[in-house]
């Protein structure tokens, strides 16, 4: 789960990191009173969830109240990467004369996270990664101790950041450690870390991702997770629990176990279609779940046509059959062909059962998915 | 023969008294696994399925000989549910929750560096012995004995190559799931390097997703070390980078890190074919034997 900017860099001042003067507005007279009380120059920053905000020019810098109004107008509003921008984080502008990267993350391989420093803050620090992996310095810390001060300041010195500020900004580094176990963070990121001509260090911008699996234990973040859905299906997929991710094709998926429905996926690609959605209802496929699923498919209206694909394995099929056919019968008409297949314990018994008026059947995965591709591009045309 | 598991392992069930550890613990039962022992705190005394229960794994193991545990503990409890089955020094802990927070599994990673149990999972189906037994949710009737190994991140999708496998005949050794989170106790390479010392196994299927770099180590380390075959899939070609398909470890980073297409080549490199549907895996294994 991501944060935005503003909520990343409110975390980061409470625990005592400098942050740049800032105000949230979402509109444009919101945005003008906020740069009337911070200045100039000031920074317009769309507050969206994707990354290379700048590139895409959601971020501007206005140097008098004219441009400020330009800018937010132009930025509130706007598409950002398939994100409609809504609000705006108006910043004071730094005076800085260098720029570094620190970030806290997960190191998958090595279980353990790791904190990395770099002094080519600034710009795209996975170009960097790719690139010149040595102006990246690294420092494993053993989850069981927790951060040792050292290792922060091992990796600021290795890193080489100028004498004259490491100190701090190892302080820096130390301080998002604790943030990251306190909040469960997967990362957080700061870059740039700006190093300001007063020989200040100030955390001009910040990325915080929390592991949603620990929401559970992060009631104040798990709040701000309500708030973060930016599509009115992902926001639907939330509040019935699903995992789904939407894509930009219109053969629909709903399937059990993320990696046979990542398979169903591949193969709507693979037979030539294009995948609409991820939707992985889980274990069995009781009435209640297929019909939120089935409401989930038919709500996006890029979808054309249907795969739904259960492998039931100790559910029993002739028992997803009864699901599915109930699951139907609360639908007046069904809008989008659906094809079902079912595999597994009693699959024979279960496809038998299933009503054929409503649905077509299909025995092999491979099948299912040629004739919901096929349908899909029947109803296109 | 078979990895990791056989007729002879004691299983002790963590968690036998709720919902689903009691359901999959009767299933177990049922498919001929010796469960000798539930531990559940506060619950000693109880029996579930004719199965004692016991208040902490180390009555169970010293009561009842048990020398495996598998975990069915909700997920804010299972980190501490599988440090139990750690410090008890049992060979072995399948963890088949999901949704333990990273955090937590990144402790258990370091303590599983100090002791001598293997960890299969968490967010994992678990591991079946076809015939002999099985610790963990996999649906005992569609796997079949036979000399195919079988290791895989995913459930579902474990139980769809089996079936592509069984229904033509190829029965399994044994088959694991390792589990969908980004850290687990078992990697492919621990499964692999199992398997190709396995005298009864003379193939292997391997089951991979997005995200992470286990499975271009794990190619690596068939091209040097293995002469048993290994036939390949990778599933999540068609996810989009950032986002989580699914299991926790399922993601291609903004980078490109993690995509099925490295995945991929670095099979191939390996000399390890990958099928492009489940049928077509079991039309490789079904060449190499």
């Amino acid at each position: 789960m991501k944060l935005h900017e503003y909520q990343a860099k409110t975390i980061f001042a409470d625990a005592g990191i400098p942050v740049p003067d800032s105000r949230l507005a979402t509109t444009v007279e919101e945005a003008l009173d906020a740069v009337d009380e911070i200045g100039y120059p000031a920074a317009i920053k769309a507050q969206v969830h994707v990354g290379g905000r700048g590139k895409a020019g959601g971020i501007k810098i206005a140097t008098d109240r004219e441009e400020a109004a330009q800018y937010a107008e132009e930025i509130l509003g706007m598409d950002l990467k398939g994100y409609t921008v809504d609000q705006v984080l108006v910043e004071a502008g730094v005076d800085f004369v260098d720029e570094l990267y620190v970030g806290v993350t997960m190191d998958r391989g090595e279980g353990q996270p790791v904190l990395m420093v770099s002094t080519e803050g600034g710009v795209n620090i996975e170009e960097v990664a790719a690139e010149n992996p040595d102006a990246i310095a690294r420092e494993h810390v053993d989850p069981s101790f927790g951060l040792h001060p050292y290792q922060a300041r091992k990796v600021v010195y290795e890193a080489g950041v100028d004498a004259d500020v490491a100190l701090d900004v190892a302080s820096i580094l130390s301080t998002l450690y604790d943030l990251y176990e306190e909040n469960d963070a997967s990362e957080i990121e700061v870059n740039p870390v700006m190093i300001t001509s007063d020989r200040d260090v100030v955390a001009a911008d910040a990325v915080m991702n929390i592991d949603e699996d620990a929401l559970f234990r992060q009631p104040d973040l798990a709040e701000l997770a309500e708030e973060s859905y930016e599509d009115d299906l992902e926001r639907k997929a939330g509040e019935y629990g699903f995992d789904y991710v939407r894509l930009s094709g219109n053969v629909g998926i709903i399937g059990n176990g993320a990696g046979l429905v990542m398979t169903t996926l591949d193969l709507v690609d693979y037979y030539g279609g294009a995948p609409a959605n991820f939707l992985d209802i889980g274990g069995g496929a009781k009435a209640e779940r297929v019909t939120q699923a089935l409401d989930m498919v038919f709500s996006d209206p890029n979808v054309d046509s249907v795969v739904f694909n259960i492998f039931g394995g100790i559910t029993r099929g002739d028992e997803v059959a009864k699901g599915i056919n109930e699951a139907l019968a609360e639908f007046d008409e069904i809008p989008k062909p659906v094809v079902v297949r079912l595999a597994g314990t009693n699959a024979a018994e279960g496809m038998e059962i299933l009503n054929t008026d409503l649905i077509e059947v299909e025995e092999t995965l491979e099948d299912a998915v040629q004739r919901a591709v096929k349908n899909a591009e029947e109803v296109a045309q | 023969m078979s990895i990791f598991v056989d007729d002879d392992t004691r299983v002790v069930v963590q968690g036998i008294t709720g919902g689903e550890g009691k359901f999959h613990a009767g299933q177990m039962i049922e498919y001929g696994t010796n469960v000798v022992a539930g531990a559940v705190p506060g619950k000693g005394g109880q029996e579930v399925s004719g199965v004692p229960v016991y208040d902490t794994v180390d009555e169970a193991v010293e009561a009842e000989n048990a020398d495996a545990s598998v975990v069915f503990v909700p997920p804010a409890f299972a980190g501490d549910a599988i440090f139990e089955a750690l410090d008890t020094d049992l060979d072995l802990a399948v963890a088949i929750t999901e949704g333990i927070p990273t955090q937590d599994m990144a402790k258990v990673k370091k303590r599983l560096s100090e002791v001598d149990t293997r960890l299969i999972g968490p967010n994992c189906p678990g591991i079946i012995t076809p015939g002999e037994s099985k610790l963990g949710i996999l649906p005992g009737n569609i796997f079949a004995d036979g000399n195919v190994g079988l290791v895989s991140r995913s459930g579902t999708l474990t139980y769809q190559v089996v079936d592509n496998l069984t229904e033509r005949g190829l029965g399994q050794s044994t088959a694991i799931g390792i589990g969908g989170d980004p850290i687990i106790g078992t990697s492919f390479i621990d499964a692999l390097e199992a398997f190709e010392s396995d005298d009864d196994t003379d193939a292997v299927v391997m089951c991979g997703e997005i995200g992470g770099e286990d499975e271009e180590q794990a190619a690596k380390f068939i091209g040097e070390y293995m002469d048993t075959p290994v036939a390949g899939f990778i599933a999540g070609r068609t996810a989009p980078p950032g986002k989580r398909m699914g299991h926790a470890g399922a993601i291609v980073s903004g980078s490109g890190t993690g995509t099925a297409q490295s995945k991929i080549d670095a099979l191939n490199d390996a000399g390890v074919p990958v099928g492009d549907t489940p049928e077509e895996v079991a039309d490789h294994v079904e060449d190499f034997l």
